[in-house]
């Protein structure tokens, strides 16, 4: 495998032209590379933490074999991470005859900006939407920029022009597709196969061939750090100026990027991010799907990692309370051993889990709800969307001639860990499924949860919130007709 | 851009007054050419700055250890208090009462107390965490809950301002009631954050390009830390990737820094703070506890209002005298109090010195008014539209403000009347109830709110302008003023009205970096002001020179002053046309004057603090709101579900530009009351200083249904740039229906018996628990 000798340039398209980097460092971001050493000045900052979307470029990539372009967040996003893809930023939306692009034209003429700062990087995800979906719908484009913030214009006047683009000229005659075959004829020219290292001893950065040269490497060397979507890590580098070296990227291995489903059973390598993910599990967990349109927003879920969600051990990590009531299990792997453990073992106490040094999350196994059983996810932020929980409640029950048969429940932002809710359930548990038991449980709460207060919540708040989301649970599986939640729907 | 060749035969100019033109930057925002200081060429050997900030509330330096940070890898310098050469202050009043940086003690978590400077921003930042300071720490004040505005410290002399015996009038009224409402602060938010660029010149003089509202007041704060006389310190800007306020005074301490440090090194130096730092050490919106006590009758009528206005103004003054003082003159909103007294409390914290934010006081005045109506309407059993409608100011009677000025252009009747046809207002209260009746976990509500809005800085002095015009021979057209372009289109207002003097194609307008050396002593662009100012100053400059281009023309062709007409983009004088051009070459070689700078001061405007009297405001901007939401009652979660609005804003000048200020505004009055939330710990830290933290609405937080009507029949009364009406601000309140709406479907879980109580911002959070009080008291 690791035969071939390592190269050590990281190569890729940026805009027009191939670059081949020999002097990356580890912890580069793409946006200080594009601003500092390219002088391409459109590309903002607004944050450097992947909230804003000042940032946002196109990276182009290979998945299943077909080329696609996903707005990023170029802040947090390294440098080291990009071999093999194609960086598309603001500069090369306009054409060498000056003209501008759809996008661009849609949002002069629909006032779209005001003070402009933020305009490039909403460009840029327009434009990423439009490559979906040319004629997107409201909620769409909502969807679409949940990760970019604009302080001037309330938004009104961009999702005005979101919806005119497709009026400036077809989808199918866009340059980006003008020159697809191009570029991944470029792209797959350079694609050697091999691994890429840059740097010696600690302050070395790698992008390891494949998920066995992973294994070994990390085996060999287990105090690197592991990057997928750098989602996570990232904030390490541009908020807390940790030293993260060595690092090794692992977003580009194909082979952790499989979700397949066995006997009911959805497994998910640990590289597949949200964006991936998003298709099946709306369509075999729905709630899941719903869920995941709620994480971080579009440029988060297109690096962000269901993998990186669950090894980072947050306590408020969204996936893994839901995952924990589904009974999910994690396979984790060092060297060429590998063992499967609940997921919900996992974590161990804040900021433990039950990783042993060199060892790496390869797949988490999800199986689907039972016919007959009730699954759902509720989270609670303060602000709708692209927001951390402050408390997340996920339920799944099974109730069998009116009695409890089944149930699960786990909560996030509770408790030091995404914890179970156990005397709760045990309250449950062999209960006819009424509100007289609901009633009952929700007095359990209390010794399954001592929650903190902090600038998301109280910890009052906190503990009604999660109690009353059994009761919302409670009033979901009776079918009743009236809303029990608030919806953006129109 | 090459500019095309101007028609003779047009019947119209391109981009007039009263015309919707876009943003004169729209193209170069969405190509990303748009330069803002972050993107301009840095001059060779440019170095970069890093503040380091105190870690404690309140405290005494005991030690400070800075080795490590001056030993740092590329670390150049590093600049404390005695590194500043003239004085070490840069209070924007003149109180004295902000160091450049900290000296002896620190007053908030947060403050600066050393720059480092180093090869690059990165090896700044990184050396600042290097630093050792140890503190004794003393006790800090970081709520305002419980002070006392006669026994603790304020930073700035309060006001107060009296109509008729309120305390007899609330004594005598058939009901009273007291309470109290509480309002958050505010981040700006600027996608941009504060920068600043100095470059060192000859004889010790230093350009800033700095991202401010205030160049002249930069260039003023530096001169004062440089300890050099003003001429030797140059400001440009020429936009800002937003403002907001927060580039009124907040800008100073950078560019004072990047100006030490440049002088001192002898090279450029860039000070661009993270955008952590940017939250931690820069002021907000001040947060508000409103104490009132009301007389009212069986009706709904208010019969007298006492209001105590305290503010969490932080460790100094900044501008907390006239954004409290705006707060007061805000407390009546559209409503006319027969006795009042209104006191403002700017209380010493120990937090970041809070500061200018779109509204300046003035919503948080508001939050004052519209809290008491809807106390009297809960009261009375009413709909708080009604009561509101009751106390409206009249148009020829009851019409006196509480600082005794006469509304005299009143038009919030007709504004509300439109808008609750137009919002069906009646008829979604109907559907709202039933709806609320047979749904258990999701409530509706419904509110309309008005805003009427002071015109002028209440500093008199402040409403003046300039700006210098300059025609070159080919008839092109410099056009420079005093005022700032933060996103608001100010200088596409301003081209459009020097383009409609000329009658010239607007593309013939070349709109220039604002910059001290062109138009000097200019006031901030702030308190909505900047196209009724600075469109005065060009108008006048461009008349200036249309008056000598008249006179040379009559003489020239012997015809009368009014047989010279300008057309589009030509004259005509006599019975011949030549175009504009034309004319200017013929000027020029008659050795006519091209260039002038013209002048405004606002009219009729007085203020008398001590006594709490005057005319403060040239003239108010209407508005009113219409918002309905809904609540779960379970989470306190929310959605806006539809919001209509009907503003006014004169003879707009652009009515694309004004939508869009609307639109912005509205928004983000929204977050301010809802899902912006600023939060200290036990320590008084900070630790709301980052967007994934401090939450500003989203393009999904927008109302599902959002319809904005510009008041098209409105027209200034007063002489302003064509019977235009400013609009930064006004639309800002707007935001204030949400909040009420979200009152108001909290209130339903009592069937309207009982007032909420909500405080702002209603987060989930603060909804809920609002919720839960009602359901326990009902
Ligand atoms: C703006 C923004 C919004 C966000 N919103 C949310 C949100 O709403 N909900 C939420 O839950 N999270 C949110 N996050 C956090 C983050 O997106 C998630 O935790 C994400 O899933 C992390 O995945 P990643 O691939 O980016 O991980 P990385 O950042 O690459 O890594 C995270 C951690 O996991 C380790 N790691 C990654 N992959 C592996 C592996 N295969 N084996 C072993 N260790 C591994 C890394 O070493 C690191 O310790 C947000 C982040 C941002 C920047
Ligand atoms: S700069 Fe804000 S998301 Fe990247
Ligand atoms: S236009 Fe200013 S932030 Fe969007």
């Amino acid at each position: 495998m690791a035969k071939a000798q390592p190269r050590s340039e990281i190569r890729f398209l940026l805009n027009g032209e191939e670059v081949a980097l020999r002097d990356v460092a580890p912890d580069e971001t793409l946006l200080d590379y594009l601003r500092l050493r390219q002088n391409l000045r459109g590309t903002k900052e607004g944050c450097a933490e992947g909230d804003c979307g000042a940032c946002t470029v196109l990276v182009g990539r290979f998945l299943a074999g077909k080329l696609i372009y996903e707005s990023v967040n170029a802040c947090i996003r390294f440098v080291g991470s990009l071999d093999g893809t194609h960086v598309v930023t603001v500069e090369h939306l306009k054409s060498s005859d000056g003209r501008l692009h759809p996008v661009q034209r849609a949002m002069v003429d629909f006032h779209g900006s005001q003070c402009g700062f933020c305009t490039p990087g909403f460009v840029m995800s327009l434009y990423g939407l439009r490559m979906r979906e040319p004629n997107p719908t409201d909620a769409a484009i909502e969807k679409a920029l949940q990760g970019n913030l604009c302080r001037c214009t309330g938004y009104e006047a961009i999702v005005r022009a979101a919806h005119a683009i497709s009026d400036y000229g077809r989808a199918s005659k866009d340059p980006l597709l003008a020159e697809r075959n191009a570029v991944v004829a470029r792209l797959t020219a350079m694609r050697d196969g091999v691994r890429v290292e840059i740097g010696s001893g600690k302050d070395r950065l790698v992008v390891p061939a494949s998920v066995d040269d992973f294994a070994k490497l990390l085996n060999d060397e287990p105090t690197a750090t592991v990057v997928a979507g750098s989602t996570d890590v990232g904030l390490w580098v541009t908020k807390h100026m940790r030293d993260i070296a060595p690092v090794v990227f692992i977003a580009g291995l194909e082979e952790l990027k499989s979700i397949s489903e066995e006997k009911g059973v959805v497994t998910i390598g640990a590289g597949v991010t949200y964006t991936e993910a998003f298709e099946t599990l709306a369509k075999r967990i729905p709630p899941l799907g719903t869920l995941i349109n709620r994480i971080g927003g579009e440029q988060v879920r297109n690096m962000g990692t269901i993998g990186g969600n669950i090894a980072n051990g947050s306590p408020i990590g969204d996936t893994p309370p839901p995952l924990i009531a589904l009974g999910a299990s994690l396979t984790l792997r060092r060297g060429k051993k590998r063992r499967t453990i609940s997921l919900q073992d996992y974590f161990i106490a804040y900021g433990k889990q039950d990783r042993a040094p060199g060892e790496f999350v390869e797949a988490v196994h999800v199986p689907v709800p039972k016919k007959g059983t009730h699954f759902a996810i509720y989270k609670v932020s303060k602000r709708r969307d692209e927001d951390i929980t402050s408390t997340l409640g996920a339920f799944l029950i099974e109730v069998k001639g009116g009695v409890v048969k089944e149930v699960r429940i786990a909560y996030g932002g509770m408790a030091a860990t995404p914890k179970r809710a156990s005397a709760v359930e045990a309250a449950l548990l062999g209960k006819p499924w009424n509100e007289a038991t609901v009633e009952a449980a929700l007095g359990e709460f209390a010794k399954d949860f001592a929650p903190l207060t902090d600038m998301r919540a109280t910890a009052d708040y906190r503990a009604l919130a999660a109690r009353n989301l059994l009761v919302r649970f409670y009033a979901e599986t009776t079918g009743t007709k009236a809303p029990i939640q608030v919806s953006r729907a129109a | 851009m090459t500019a095309h060749q101007p028609s003779v035969k047009a019947t119209k100019i391109a981009g007039g007054v009263h015309t919707d033109q876009r943003h004169d930057s729209a193209h170069k925002h969405v190509t990303g050419e748009a330069i803002y200081i972050d993107d301009m060429p840095e001059p060779r050997g440019t170095l970069h700055g890093c503040l380091g900030l105190s870690t404690v509330a309140h405290g005494k330096m005991v030690k400070i250890d800075l080795a490590a940070v001056r030993t740092a890898p590329g670390v150049v310098d590093v600049l404390t208090a005695k590194d500043v050469p003239g004085v070490n202050d840069i209070s924007p009043t003149g109180r004295h009462d902000e160091p450049v940086l900290a000296e002896g003690v620190v007053q908030f978590y947060g403050q600066p107390i050393f720059c480092v400077i180093a090869q690059t921003r990165e090896q700044a930042r990184r050396a600042c965490k290097l630093a050792k300071i140890e503190y004794e720490e003393l006790p800090f004040v970081v709520d305002i809950g419980g002070l006392d505005v006669e026994k603790d410290k304020l930073v700035t002399p309060n006001l107060t301002l009296t109509r008729g015996d309120a305390a007899e009038a609330i004594r005598k009224a058939p009901r009273r009631l007291k309470g109290q409402v509480r309002n958050g602060g505010q981040d700006h938010f600027y996608l941009e954050g504060q920068i600043s660029m100095a470059v060192p010149g000859e004889d010790g003089d230093v350009t800033i390009y700095c991202s401010t509202q205030h160049p002249s007041e930069v260039q003023h704060m530096v001169g004062h830390a440089l300890g050099v006389p003003s001429h030797a310190v140059t400001i440009e800007i020429r936009r800002m990737g937003g403002g907001f306020g927060g580039k009124e005074t907040q800008g100073n301490q950078f560019a004072a820094l990047a100006a030490i440090a440049a002088k001192k090194l002898g090279r450029a130096v860039k000070i661009r703070p993270d955008r952590d730092d940017d939250m931690t050490a820069t002021g907000k919106r001040h947060d508000f506890l409103i104490d009132y006590e009301i007389g009212f009758d069986d009706e709904g009528n208010i019969l007298g209002v006492e209001f105590t206005y305290g503010a969490r103004c932080g460790f100094s003054s900044d501008l907390s005298g006239p954004v409290t003082d705006r707060a007061l003159f805000h407390c009546d909103n559209a409503y006319f109090y027969p006795a009042v007294k209104a006191v403002s409390a700017p209380f010493y914290t120990n937090t970041v010195s809070n500061t200018a934010f779109r509204g300046f006081g003035g919503p948080q005045g508001m939050i004052g008014a519209e809290r008491i109506i809807d106390e009297v309407a809960f009261a009375t059993g009413k709909d708080p539209l009604e009561i509101r409608r009751k106390n409206f100011y009249g148009t020829t009677d009851r019409n006196v403000t509480p600082y005794h000025q006469t509304v005299e252009d009143n038009i919030i009747h007709r504004i509300f009347d439109e808008l609750e046809q137009s919002a069906d207002y009646d008829g979604r209260r109907r559907e709202i109830r039933a709806f609320n009746n047979n749904s258990r976990f999701i409530k509706r509500g419904l509110a309309i709110t008005p805003v009427k809005f002071g015109i002028s800085f209440t500093a008199t002095h402040y409403n003046q302008a300039g700006a210098l015009v300059h025609v070159y021979t080919d008839g092109s057209v410099h056009l420079n003023h005093g005022g700032t372009e933060m996103g608001q289109g100010l200088n596409t207002k301003v081209a459009q009205v020097v383009a409609e003097e000329f009658q010239i194609d607007i593309d013939q307008v070349k709109i220039t970096a604002t910059t001290t050396g062109k138009v000097p002593n200019t006031s901030a662009t702030a308190a909505s002001s900047g196209a009724d100012l600075n469109g005065m100053a060009a108008q006048d400059g461009a008349r200036q020179i249309k008056a000598r281009l008249i006179d040379f023309a009559a003489e020239k062709w012997n015809v009368e002053k009014d047989q010279v007409v300008f057309l589009p983009n030509r004259v005509r004088i006599g019975n011949q046309e030549i175009p504009f051009g034309e004319l200017i070459k013929l000027a020029y070689f008659a050795r006519i004057q091209l260039s002038a700078a013209g002048f405004y001061k606002t009219p009729k405007i007085h203020w008398d603090r001590a006594k709490g009297q005057g005319r403060p405001f040239y003239y108010y901007a209407y508005g009113a709101a219409c918002a309905e939401v809904s609540v779960d009652v379970l989470t306190g979660e929310y959605m806006v579900e539809r919001v209509d609005i009907l503003h006014e804003t004169g003879r707009s000048l652009n009515k694309a530009l004004d939508l869009g200020q609307i639109e912005g505004a509205f928004i983000q009055g929204m977050g301010w009351l809802t899902t912006e939330e600023l939060w200290w710990d036990a320590k008084g830290r900070l630790r709301t200083f980052a967007p994934s933290t401090y939450k500003i609405p989203l393009a999904s937080d927008r109302p599902k249904i959002f319809n904005v009507t510009l008041a098209d029949w409105s027209e200034n009364r007063e002489n302003t740039v064509y019977k235009s009406k400013a609009v930064g601000e006004p639309p800002f309140m707007l935001g204030m229906a949400v909040y009420h709406a979200l009152t108001d479907a909290v209130a339903s879980v009592a069937d309207h018996k009982l007032h909420p109580q909500l405080d702002a911002p209603a987060t989930p959070e603060r909804v809920l628990m609002a919720i839960e009080r009602l359901k326990a008291a009902r």
